[in-house]
């Protein structure tokens, strides 16, 4: 965990972006230099991942809560960008409805739910990517800890919480477009989502927000409540009796994870043009968790690897050969386990960092 | 049993924790001076970490009172609450937080505020600095506050974990078992250093070593199936018929 190559991953993530946006921009199509729309996109949706795998590695690696339900804290921010830009189509719709979502004619609604006011307002929308999150983690975090739920089966219970809002999703009858979920978008903040400088945008700002993430959990991870975190992590008893209350620190950071996912998953929204409840499916947040052993847990830098890397095999994998990734998949994760247990980062730590030989010091006189 | 008063630091009454019908601890009592320094003894499962389990708020009791100075009742409370109070403990196997430095381990121990939204914001202050110094002149650790607390070795954990007690601050220091697995010059030094700690803090040490409880020269209790078996001087205790067969008896 150092300051050089948090640094250094901010300035290739941030700089990285801007040079993409700007080959693609900058550049007629026929020239060699130039970056397609696509690629800007996918980019863009990897950088959204690597904020979600910081957001796992901040509560695994550094707090011991292995959350297998942390694409729903990214799929609710998606869900919660979705309508907005549901908001947005207006009256462009298929059935040409100015107030109510295609999918809600379809259904015959006659008016729109409650909980769909205020989403065309793309302040109350933002606010909402982040507090939706954050309550229900908030709720589920105090439920959990306060009972000293851990290990397995908080695992396990985070794998049951995103499941049941994976079939939950999944209902018509719950106003979020069902099976098909949210799609059709045609503008965000007024910007077409077609055009290229938007695309740019959206990397850029993916590419800032993921800075912002990283900077954050790094500050966070290496002040005195970050060494806290790191002692219940490890010795979650013997933090009781010096004083501490590890269900506390583990709230805390568990909302703030919560929230970051989601901000990660109002970006990838718009870049993907779709929101729809597979985003929920326990397979997602499983891999997430892999981004994050592969990379190196507990190390910041490596989630943010992780994410990028495994998330491009997985484009190349599952154009070349699509039936065969999640088997690749499983078969990475049992590499890493035995044989890269530190992962990538870890591992070349372990390299330029000689241990320090232990003399056998009797304590002096 | 006398009634606690002023002086009485920590008072065990009629104290039974089972676990699955197995009686741990069977109505143990027990009394403290303030300043005291206590050695407990007895032989493998007598009771003696369950003991300080149920003073911490680790276990609680069936049934029995275990009040605090003046009245608090420990039973009702929860461990870092216990710990807020004053009560700090020494684990039989030696825990400090192995990924941080020694000077990291002493500054999570100081007494302060043990909230998040303060630790998120603190820096270190002078005065935690002089403490940290303080401590590891004590402990002897001064030479390797930049060591990964991990990689001591087990005696130096033994000292960084009663160091990390001392950094607490607390009224009572509870120390299970501080010289197992160390070398004799370690053991005399952390007899040494026991007593040095019992001139501003009361103390309770379980050990199985008689050469150190020797050395403490302190009043001693037998436990022995979870009961007290005899109380005095260690002279007066090993030449008590009782314990010489529990002893001899194993
Ligand atoms: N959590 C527990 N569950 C069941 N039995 C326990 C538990 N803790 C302690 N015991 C039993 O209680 C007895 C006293 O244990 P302990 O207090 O650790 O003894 P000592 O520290 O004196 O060696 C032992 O027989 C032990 O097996
Ligand atoms: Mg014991």
């Amino acid at each position: 965990m150092n300051r050089v190559s948090v640094a250094l991953c901010v300035l290739i993530v941030v700089g990285g972006a801007f040079l993409l946006a700007a080959l693609n921009l900058g550049t007629a199509a026929g020239s060699p230099l130039h970056v397609p729309p696509y690629v800007v996109s996918l980019v863009g949706k990897y950088l959204c991942y690597a904020i979600l795998a910081l957001a796992v590695d901040l509560v695994w690696g550094f707090a011991g809560i292995l959350s297998l339900g942390h694409a729903a804290f990214f799929a609710i921010g998606g869900y919660a960008m979705g309508m907005y830009l549901m908001r947005q189509i207006g009256g462009r719709g298929v059935y040409g409805n100015a107030v109510l979502p295609d999918f809600m004619v379809f259904l015959n609604w006659k008016e729109l739910p409650w909980y769909w006011h205020g989403f065309e307002n793309p302040m109350f929308a933002s606010v909402m990517v982040l507090a939706v999150p954050g309550v229900l983690a908030l709720l589920f975090g105090w439920l959990a800890f306060r009972s000293r739920v851990s290990g397995v089966y908080l695992s396990i219970i985070t794998q049951a919480l995103t499941y049941a809002l994976l079939l939950a999703f999944f209902r018509n009858d719950m106003g979020f477009g069902g099976n098909n979920g949210l799609t059709d978008f045609k503008e965000i903040f007024s910007f077409p989502l077609q055009a290229d400088a938007t695309r740019d945008g959206l990397l850029v700002a993916s590419a800032i927000a993921l800075a912002a993430s990283l900077l954050l959990a790094y500050g966070i991870v290496t002040s005195r409540f970050g060494k806290v975190l790191i002692a219940v992590r490890d010795a979650e008893s013997r933090t009781r009796f010096i004083g501490y209350r590890p269900e506390q620190y583990k709230l805390w950071v568990w909302v703030l994870s919560a929230v970051m996912a989601g901000i990660g998953g109002a970006l990838y929204v718009p870049q993907v043009g779709i929101i729809n409840p597979s985003e929920f499916s326990p397979a997602n947040s499983i891999e997430a968790v892999i981004w994050v052993a592969v990379g190196g847990r507990g190390t910041l830098v490596g989630a943010v690897l992780g994410a990028v890397l495994v998330s491009a095999g997985k484009t190349w994998l599952t154009g070349a050969l699509p039936e065969v990734w999640l088997f690749a998949l499983g078969a990475l994760f049992i590499f890493v386990t035995l044989l890269l247990p530190t992962g990538i980062l870890g591992a070349l730590r372990r390299r330029d960092r000689a241990p320090a030989p232990l003399p056998a010091v009797e304590p002096a006189q | 049993m006398t009634r606690p008063h002023d002086d009485t630091l920590l008072y065990l009454d009629n104290v039974t924790v089972t676990f699955d019908g197995f009686r741990a601890l069977n109505a143990l009592s027990l009394v403290m001076e303030r300043g005291e320094m206590r050695a407990v003894i007895g032989p493998n499962g007598a009771g003696k970490t369950t003991m300080m389990d149920v003073i911490t708020g680790k276990t609680r009791p069936d049934q029995g009172e275990v009040i605090f100075g003046r009245g608090t009742d420990l039973t009702r409370l929860d461990e870092p609450d216990i710990a807020a109070l004053g009560i700090g403990r020494k684990f039989q196997k030696p825990t400090v937080f192995e990924p941080h430095t020694v000077w990291d381990n002493f500054l999570l121990a100081l007494s302060g505020d043990r909230r998040p939204r303060f630790t998120l914001w603190a820096r270190e202050t002078d005065e935690e600095r002089e403490r940290i110094e303080a401590l590891l002149a004590t402990t002897r650790l001064s030479e390797l506050r930049e060591r990964r607390a991990g990689d001591l070795s087990h005696g130096q954990k033994q000292w960084l974990e009663i160091g990390m007690l001392l950094a607490q601050d607390p009224l009572l220091l509870l120390v299970d078992e501080p010289v197992a697995g160390m070398t004799d010059a370690e053991t005399a030094q952390t007899a040494e250093l026991l007593r040095e700690i019992n001139r501003s803090h009361s103390v309770v040490v379980v050990e199985h070593d008689m050469d150190f409880v020797r050395a403490l020269d302190v009043k001693v209790t037998v436990l022995h199936e979870g009961s007290v078996l005899s109380e005095g001087s260690i002279d007066h205790v090993s030449a008590d018929p009782k314990v010489i067969e529990v002893y001899l008896g194993r």
